[in-house]
C-alpha cells in the first residue's frame, strides 16, 4: 500500500524559496505606495495570496482595510487605493468607474494597480480611453509560480485554457516562457528539453530567447533537474488527448478534486464529510500523512488502507492501558498529539470517502464508468449513445451530459450527423437554447464535432486550401485543421498500447501500469508520451505516433551537454502542461517514476478536470 | 471509551477487507461506517482544547491567517449586519491581527536581488537602465516603468516588439506605411506573445481604415483571431460583425449578434431582441433552434403562471417521446402525483381498452420513481409491468417488492427459491403467512 519511494529516488528541489520570492515581491510593491492605503483583491488571487502571505504582514506594510473586487461600488475612505487585479478589461472597467467617480465628487486620492502576473496592453488601452491613464500608476506583480505541493508547482492560470484552445489568443505564452526562465535563473539550466503541441514549441521558443537575451546567467550554474518536458492540454491540433482529461477520475486525489473540487490546494469539506455542524477548510498535500499514503490509489483500496490505519491507531492508543506513571507521562508528552492529528485526519478522509461512495452511488456511477470504458474500447456504440441520450433527457446535469458527448465525439472522431443533431436538440430543450453557443465553442475547438459528409468537408477543405496557398497565411487555422485533418483517436491508442489488454481481472492493488488510474483501462496518453520519450531520450521511433498526432512540426528535443549534470538530477524532470493537467495524470506519472526511479516535477497552468473544462466552453448567461 | 478491548478485538478479527469494487458498495459502505465508528469511539479520548489544528497544517509549516476570511468580515463590517460585527467583535479581527506570528524571515529575498536594502530604497536612472544580471530575478523590481521612457525612434520591427514584450513604453507611430505596419505585425506574430500581437493590432485598428485592415488580417490568421478576441473582451461587437461580415463568416456573424440577449436582463426587451435573431445566417439546425427559442420566450410570457399543456408544448418544440416521458416522469414522481404517473403510461387501442407502455421500459420507470422515493405499493406496481422475469425479480428484490417476489416464484413454480425468500422477509409478517400459505398448499405443482 502507499508505494513508497525507491531509497535511491532523487530529492525534490526546494520550492519554497519560491513563496518567499513573491511574498518579498509583494511587499515591495506595496512599499510603493507609502501610508495607509486600502486593497483591492480580485477574487482569484486571494487563494494564491493566503498561500504566500497572511493579514498581518499586509497589516505590517500598511494595508487598512481589504476589499474584494466586484461590481459594486467602493465604500472606503481610505485616501490611498491599492488593487490587486488579473489583466482583464473587467477589472480597468471597475477601476475606471471608481475612479470616474471620484473625479466626479471632487475628490483626490492616490490608485495603485498591480497585475498579476503581468500587465496586457489592451488593459492599458482602456485605462487611456476611460481617461485615467496617468491618474493611476500600474505596476506588475510577476507571481507566476505558486508551489502547491512539494512536487507541484501552479500557475493559477485557469483561463489559459479557453484564451488559447479555444481563442487562439497567445497572450499566456509570454508568462509560461519567464516563469520557465526564473525556474532556470533559480535552479539551473536543464540539461534535456522536450515538447510537443504547437503551444509547447512557442512557449519553449519564446523561453529560449529570454535566455539568449540575458545570456551568461545560467552558464557555469549546475543544473538541478536534468529534464523538462513541455506539452500542450490538446495536444495542438489533434485534440485526442483530451480524452484524459475528460473521463471520471477514480483515484483518490483525483475524485475528491471531481467531488468537492479542490482550489488552489485546499478543499472545503462540509458538515456531510466533517460529521459536525461546520465545514472545514483542508490543506491537501504531502504533509497530510494520512492523504499522501492514499492520494495516489484507487478508490478501491482506500477503505481497506484506511481501515487498517484505523486499527493500528487504536493499538497505539490502547497500549496506555498498563502503563505505569512514568511510561504514560512520555506517552502524553511524545506520542500523544502525534496520534492525536493522525486521528483527526483519519476520520475526516473516512468521512470524505463516506461522502463519496454515497454521491458516487447515487449517480449510478458503476453504469458511468462502463459507458466511458466502452467509448474508449469503440465497443456498443449505439448503446453508449442512447445512455447518453437517456443522461440528457433526464436532465442529470449539463456538465456530465457535455463531457460525454465530447468523449463520444473524439474516440469516434466525431458524432454521425444523425445522432449528432438528435443530441444536441435534446440538449438544448433540456438545459436551455443558448447553449447552441456553447455547441459553436465546442465545435471550434474541436471537442465536438459532426462527422463531415464527404461533400461537407471538400467545401471546408478548398476554402481552407485557398488560404494556405497564399504564402502568408502560413499555418491553417486550429479549428479548420480539426475538421480537415481528423487524428484518430484509435489508430494512436493501438499504436501506444493505450488500453491494455488483460487477461483476467486487472489487479488495482498492485497495480501494472499507468492506466490503473482509470481502473485499469486507459493510459493516459499524455503519460504514456512522456514515458516513451524518455526511455528513448528523444522522439526517434516515434515518427507514426507523431503523425498520428498531427504534430510532425511541433515535436522538438534539445540536448546539451551533461557532463554538469549529476545523475541524481538527471532523474529529476519537470513536467510542463500547458491548458492545465489533472490529478490522474500526477498519480500516473508519480507512479511511473517509482518504477523507474525516477522524479517527477509538476508545472501546470492550472489543476483541471473534465467539469472545468466543460465549464469554460460553456457559454450562459453572466 | 464505551468498548469494552474485548469487544474490539473481536470487531477487527471478525471483519475482513476485500477488494472494491462499485457493484457492492453495501457491503464497502458498512465496512466504512465500521471504521468510522472504531475511530469516533476513540474521540472522546482524543478531543480536547486544540479543535482548530487542521486548519493549520500547511506543508511550508507557515501559519495562514487567512486574507480571504478577512475579506469577507470587511464586507460584512460595511454592510453593517448584526451577525458579521458580532463576528467581528468575537473573533477580535484587524485590532489583533499584529499579534499573530510574524513572518518567519526577516531576511528579505527582494532586498538581495536589489542589492540593498529594503525600505523605499530609490535607483538612480542610470542604475535602472544598466542590464545587471541579478535584476532578472525580478525583472520590474526596482524600475516603476513610468520613470524612464526610451525616446529613440529608430528601433527596428524586432527590437520594437522585443521591447514591447518586456512592458516597456515604446511609440509605434514612425510606422506609418502600411509595409512598416505589416512588418511590425509579422514581427509581432513571430514572436509568439500574443500580448505584443494585441498590441500592434491596437496600433493598427487606430491608424488604418478597416477595410485595409480586414483585408489584411484575412491572410494572416493569427493576428486575426487575437483581433477578434480582442473585440470580443472589450465588446466592440459593431466592428466584430462588420469583420465576419467581410469575412463572409456568416454563421459566426450570427451566432455573435444572438450571443448579444444573454445580456439583456428583461423578459420583453428579451423577447423583441430574439426575434431580431429569427432571420439571420444560422446553420438550418441553429435557425430551428433560434425560432423555438423565441417562441418558448413569446409563450411563457403569455401563459404566465396560467395552465399550460405540457402535451401541448412536446407537440410545438417537437419533444421526442423518450425525452418527453423521462421529463414529466421526474416532475410528476417529485410532485407524488402518482396517478398523473399512471396516466403518463396509459394508452387507450381503438376498442377503448386501456394498455400500459412505456417507451423508456418498465425497468427505467421503476428506478427513477425509486429514486424519487416513491412508496413500495407505487414501486410494486410498475415493476410488475416488467416483462424479462429475471429483471423483474432482480429490481422486486432490490426494491422489497416482496409481493411481487412471491408471485413470481409462485407462478415460476419454484419452491426452493420461495422457501429462500421466506428468510429475508420480517418474522411474522405478512409476507411470511403468505409463503408459509402458498408452500402448504396442494393446489400447486411444484417443479422442485
Amino acid at each position: 500500500m502507499a508505494f513508497p519511494h525507491r531509497p535511491d529516488a532523487p530529492e525534490l528541489p526546494d520550492f519554497s524559496m519560491l513563496k518567499r520570492l513573491a511574498r518579498d515581491q509583494l511587499i515591495y510593491l506595496l512599499e510603493q505606495l507609502p501610508g495607509k492605503k486600502d486593497l483591492f483583491i480580485e477574487a482569484d488571487l486571494m487563494s494564491p495570496l493566503d498561500r504566500i502571505a497572511n493579514v498581518s504582514i499586509l497589516k505590517q506594510h500598511e494595508v487598512d482595510k481589504l476589499y474584494k473586487v466586484e461590481n459594486k461600488p467602493a465604500l472606503s475612505s481610505n485616501e490611498q487605493l491599492c488593487f490587486l487585479v488579473r489583466p482583464r478589461i473587467k477589472n480597468m472597467r471597475y477601476i475606471a468607474s471608481l475612479v470616474n467617480a471620484d473625479k466626479l465628487a471632487g475628490r483626490t486620492r492616490k490608485y495603485k494597480v498591480i497585475f498579476s502576473p503581468q500587465k496586457f496592453y489592451a488593459c492599458e488601452m482602456v485605462l487611456e480611453e476611460e481617461g485615467i491613464y496617468g491618474d493611476v500608476s500600474c505596476d506588475e506583480w510577476a507571481f507566476s509560480l505558486l508551489p502547491l505541493d512539494v512536487d507541484l508547482l501552479s500557475m493559477e492560470l485557469p483561463e489559459f485554457f479557453r484564451d488559447y484552445f479555444l481563442e487562439g489568443d497567445q497572450r499566456w505564452i509570454n508568462t509560461v516562457a519567464q516563469a520557465l526562465h526564473l525556474l532556470s535563473t533559480l535552479y539551473g539550466p536543464f540539461p534535456n528539453c522536450y515538447g510537443i503541441g504547437r503551444c509547447a514549441k512557442m512557449a519553449y521558443e519564446l523561453w529560449r530567447n529570454l535566455e539568449e537575451e540575458e545570456d551568461g546567467e545560467t552558464k557555469g550554474r549546475r543544473p538541478e533537474i536534468g529534464h523538462i518536458f513541455l506539452l500542450d492540454r490538446g495536444i495542438s491540433v489533434s485534440d485526442v488527448d483530451f480524452v484524459t482529461a475528460l473521463c471520471s477520475q477514480v483515484v483518490y486525489e483525483g475524485l475528491v478534486d471531481d467531488t468537492f473540487r479542490i482550489k488552489c490546494g485546499s478543499v472545503d469539506f462540509g458538515p456531510e464529510v466533517t460529521s459536525s455542524d461546520k465545514s472545514l477548510k483542508v490543506l491537501l498535500n504531502a504533509e497530510d500523512k494520512v492523504f499522501n499514503e492514499i492520494r495516489n490509489e484507487h478508490f478501491s483500496n482506500v477503505f481497506g488502507f484506511l481501515s487498517q490505519k484505523a486499527r493500528n491507531l487504536q493499538a497505539q492508543y490502547d497500549r496506555r492501558r498498563g502503563m505505569d506513571i512514568k511510561q504514560m507521562k512520555n506517552f502524553v508528552s511524545q506520542e500523544l498529539k502525534g496520534l492525536k492529528q493522525e486521528h483527526r485526519l483519519l476520520s475526516l478522509h473516512i468521512g470524505a470517502c463516506e461522502s463519496i461512495m454515497k454521491k458516487k452511488t447515487k449517480q449510478d456511477f458503476q453504469e458511468l464508468i462502463k459507458t466511458e470504458h466502452a467509448l474508449l474500447e469503440g465497443f456498443n456504440i449505439r448503446e453508449s449513445t442512447s445512455y447518453i441520450e437517456e443522461h440528457i433527457d433526464r436532465q442529470v446535469s449539463p456538465i456530465e451530459s457535455l463531457r460525454l458527448m465530447c468523449l463520444l465525439s473524439i474516440t469516434e472522431n466525431g458524432l454521425i450527423p444523425k445522432d449528432y443533431r438528435s443530441l444536441k436538440t435534446q440538449y438544448l430543450q433540456s438545459y436551455g437554447p443558448e447553449h447552441l453557443l456553447t455547441f459553436s465553442n465546442l465545435r471550434r475547438a474541436g471537442l465536438l464535432t459532426e462527422q463531415a459528409p464527404g461533400d461537407t468537408l471538400t467545401a471546408v477543405e478548398s476554402k481552407v486550401s485557398k488560404l494556405v496557398t497564399d504564402k502568408a497565411a502560413g499555418k491553417i487555422t486550429d479549428a479548420f485543421s480539426s475538421l480537415a485533418k481528423r487524428s484518430n483517436f484509435r489508430a494512436i491508442s493501438k499504436k501506444l498500447n493505450l488500453i491494455p489488454r488483460v487477461d483476467g481481472e486487472y489487479d488495482l492493488k498492485v497495480p501494472r501500469d499507468m492506466a490503473y488510474v482509470f481502473g485499469g483501462a486507459y493510459v493516459p496518453l499524455s503519460c504514456r508520451i512522456i514515458e516513451q520519450v524518455l526511455e528513448r531520450r528523444s522522439w526517434q521511433g516515434l515518427d507514426e505516433v507523431v503523425r498520428l498526432l498531427n504534430c510532425s512540426d511541433f515535436a522538438f528535443t534539445d540536448m546539451t551537454k551533461e557532463d554538469k549534470a549529476s545523475s541524481e538530477s538527471l532523474r529529476l524532470i519537470l513536467v510542463v502542461f500547458l491548458g492545465g493537467c489533472t490529478f490522474s495524470e500526477i498519480s500516473a506519472l508519480r507512479f511511473l517514476g517509482r518504477e523507474k526511479g525516477y522524479r517527477f516535477i509538476f508545472l501546470t497552468t492550472a489543476v483541471t478536470n473534465s467539469a472545468r473544462l466543460m465549464e469554460a466552453m460553456s457559454e450562459v448567461k453572466a | 471509551m464505551n468498548r469494552t478491548k474485548g469487544d474490539e478485538e473481536e470487531y477487527w478479527n471478525s471483519s475482513k477487507f476485500k477488494a472494491f469494487t462499485f457493484d457492492d458498495e453495501d457491503d464497502e459502505l458498512s465496512q466504512l461506517k465500521e471504521s468510522k465508528r472504531a475511530v469516533n469511539s476513540l474521540r472522546d479520548f482524543v478531543d480536547d482544547d486544540d479543535d482548530d489544528d487542521l486548519e493549520r497544517v500547511s506543508w511550508s509549516g507557515e501559519p495562514v491567517g487567512s486574507i480571504s476570511w478577512s475579506i469577507r468580515e470587511t464586507a460584512g463590517n460595511s454592510g453593517s449586519t448584526h451577525e458579521g460585527r458580532e463576528q467581528l467583535k468575537s473573533r477580535n479581527s484587524f485590532s489583533s491581527y499584529a499579534q499573530l506570528p510574524k513572518p518567519t524571515s526577516t531576511y528579505s529575498l527582494s532586498s538581495f536581488f536589489r542589492g540593498r536594502t529594503r525600505p523605499g530604497s530609490f535607483q538612480s536612472l542610470s542604475d535602472a537602465l544598466s542590464d545587471t544580471p541579478a535584476k532578472s530575478y525580478a525583472p520590474e523590481l526596482g524600475r516603476p516603468k513610468g520613470e524612464y521612457r526610451d525616446y529613440s525612434n529608430d528601433w527596428s520591427p524586432s527590437d520594437t516588439v522585443r521591447r514591447l514584450r518586456k512592458g516597456k513604453v515604446c511609440s509605434l507611430e514612425r510606422f506609418r506605411s502600411l509595409q512598416d505596419k505589416l512588418q511590425l505585425l509579422e514581427e509581432a506574430v513571430s514572436m509568439h506573445d500574443g500580448n505584443v500581437i494585441t498590441a500592434v493590432l491596437i496600433f493598427l485598428k487606430r491608424t488604418l481604415s478597416k477595410e485595409i485592415l480586414f483585408r489584411e488580417l484575412e491572410v494572416r490568421q493569427v493576428a486575426l483571431r487575437h483581433l477578434i478576441h480582442f473585440l470580443k473582451e472589450i465588446g466592440d461587437q459593431k466592428l466584430l460583425l462588420d469583420l465576419f461580415r467581410f469575412l463572409d463568416r456568416t454563421e459566426e456573424l450570427a451566432l455573435s449578434h444572438y450571443r448579444e440577449h444573454l445580456n439583456i436582463q428583461d423578459p420583453d426587451k428579451r423577447k423583441e431582441f430574439l426575434k431580431t435573431c429569427v432571420g439571420l445566417p444560422f446553420s438550418a439546425e441553429d435557425s430551428a433552434h433560434i425560432q423555438d427559442h423565441y417562441t418558448l420566450l413569446e409563450r411563457q410570457i403569455i401563459i404566465e403562471g396560467t395552465f399550460s399543456s405540457p402535451v401541448n408544448l412536446k407537440k410545438t418544440f417537437k419533444i421526442p417521446d423518450k425525452q418527453y416521458v423521462l421529463t414529466a416522469l421526474a416532475a410528476r414522481a417529485k410532485l407524488r402525483a402518482w396517478n398523473d404517473v399512471d396516466a403518463l403510461f396509459t394508452t387507450k387501442n381503438w376498442l377503448g381498452y386501456t394498455k400500459k407502455r412505456a417507451p423508456i421500459g418498465f425497468h427505467r420507470v421503476v428506478e427513477i420513481l425509486h429514486k424519487n422515493n416513491a412508496p413500495v405499493q407505487i414501486l410494486q406496481e410498475y415493476v410488475n409491468l416488467v416483462e424479462d422475469v429475471d429483471t423483474k425479480l432482480n429490481l422486486a428484490t432490490k426494491f422489497k417488492c416482496h409481493d411481487v417476489v412471491i408471485d413470481t416464484y409462485r407462478d415460476l413454480k419454484d419452491r426452493q427459491q420461495l422457501l429462500a425468500y421466506r428468510s429475508k422477509v420480517d418474522k411474522g409478517s405478512a409476507e411470511e403467512e403468505k409463503i408459509d400459505a402458498l408452500l402448504s398448499s396442494s393446489q400447486i405443482r411444484w417443479k422442485n
